[in-house]
């Protein structure tokens, strides 16, 4: 089999994932950036992580011959800082010409305040002025529900969003029908113990559909699954979905997406 | 400018689907996760945490499971979110709880630590 990992901070993980992800048919890994565990204490901390995600990861990943993609931005964790976030704002312009950039993201919202609403609208606004892709996450638990409808509010106000250009990631049962029928993609978290489990995510592939959907591992630092997604490839054959099923939303899927940034492209 | 929106299929069940294979396949996992709940609850009554606004959102989202009525995952997470509409004034911590606590019982959704007991817990940050 093949599939796209769409959302994987492989800064976070050993050079054995990226072993265990192409022997399992991974095709390419797209990396956001994202909140570090700590709060950086200046701009200058996310220059050197825009160029590991631009330089040295790409490099890294190129040894086990998986194509790496990114994405930049300030994570909205760190987005209470408004003096810290026009400052990581002003310099992702100079990076969004590597190669390997495909957008803006993660951005979205954590804990669903107005500066974290403020950080958010003016990446949205970098994004259509640079004419990018835009990948959204969103809050976490209780403040999901919430959380996404405000991002939903803010991106359809914005005049030059295009709701076919944007994914919005993470969503669950409450909030996957409300991304899709406004337009939007919507990804998929596998996590061990909260966002989805792979019987959880064909659930949801099966009652709301598959257009317009991707799954991703978001693996990272924590408690997380590199292989996530061919893992949830054998619950969808278990339950007796097709081989062409499963290559449509683990591959064809997010091929279809990110192929509107021209600089994703994959090997033959 | 108008948003662009593409049709979209309704899912549907794959064509071989086996309702027996289903349940002999995931009935044992979700037994043992039945019974992690019931045990959790039992735990937190001999801790004395049983009326930590999250268990007492357990116990009610659980009524949900035997109510007889469809998308249960769905409601469950729709009982346990913020109703709330409008964005929070300031952040209150970076982690969220899992459960929604009103602002008239203790210091609104998020405070990043939870009173339990006379005990400070303090949440780990989600990514």
């Amino acid at each position: 089999m093949r599939y796209i990992e769409p959302h994987g901070h492989m800064v976070s993980r050993t050079t054995d994932d990226y072993q265990a992800m192409v022997t399992a048919g991974c095709q390419a890994v797209c990396e956001p950036a994202f909140w570090a565990g700590y709060d950086r204490s200046s701009v200058d901390g996310f220059r050197d992580y825009f160029r590991q995600l631009t330089e040295y990861e790409p490099a890294r990943a190129a040894k086990f011959l998986l194509p790496h993609f990114s994405w930049l931005c300030i994570n909205p964790k760190e987005s209470e800082d408004l003096a810290l976030a026009a400052d990581v704002l002003a310099m992702i312009p100079e990076f969004l010409a590597k190669p390997n950039v495909l957008g803006i993201g993660e951005i979205g919202l954590n804990r669903n305040t107005r500066n974290e609403l403020k950080v958010l609208e003016q990446h949205v606004d970098l994004a259509v002025k640079h004419d990018q892709l835009i990948l959204v996450h969103t809050p976490h638990l209780e403040d999901k529900l919430k959380g996404t409808r405000l991002i939903v509010d803010l991106l359809l106000s914005h005049q030059g969003v295009k709701p076919g250009r944007v994914i919005i990631d993470h969503v669950e049962e409450h909030t996957v029908r409300y991304v899709l029928d406004r337009g939007f993609w919507a990804g998929i978290t596998l996590y061990p113990d909260s966002k989805s489990s792979p019987p959880r995510a064909v659930d949801m592939l099966e009652t709301a559909g598959h257009d317009r959907i991707w799954l991703n591992s978001a693996c990272d630092w924590g408690v997380s699954d590199p292989l996530a997604v061919p893992k949830t490839a054998f619950e969808m054959r278990r339950r007796g979905h097709t081989a062409e099923f499963v290559d449509e939303v683990l591959y064809q899927n997010p091929v279809r997406f990110l192929s509107q940034c021209p600089k994703f492209r994959l090997g033959a | 400018m108008p948003k662009t929106r593409s049709p979209r299929s309704p899912g549907q069940l794959p064509a071989n689907a086996s309702p027996r294979g289903l349940v002999d396949h995931g009935f044992v996992p979700v037994r043992a996760k039945l019974i992690e709940v019931a045990a959790f609850l039992d735990r937190v009554e001999r801790y004395g945490a049983a009326d930590d606004f999250r268990c007492t959102a357990l116990r009610q989202a659980a009524k949900l499971l035997v109510d007889g009525q469809p998308e249960r995952a769905r409601r469950i997470l729709e009982q346990l979110s913020d109703p709330t509409t409008k964005p929070d004034a300031v952040s209150t911590g970076k982690a969220a709880l899992g459960a929604w606590q009103p602002p008239a019982t203790g210091g609104g959704k998020g405070t990043g630590k939870v009173n339990v007991k006379g005990k400070m817990k303090v949440a780990a940050a989600h990514r």
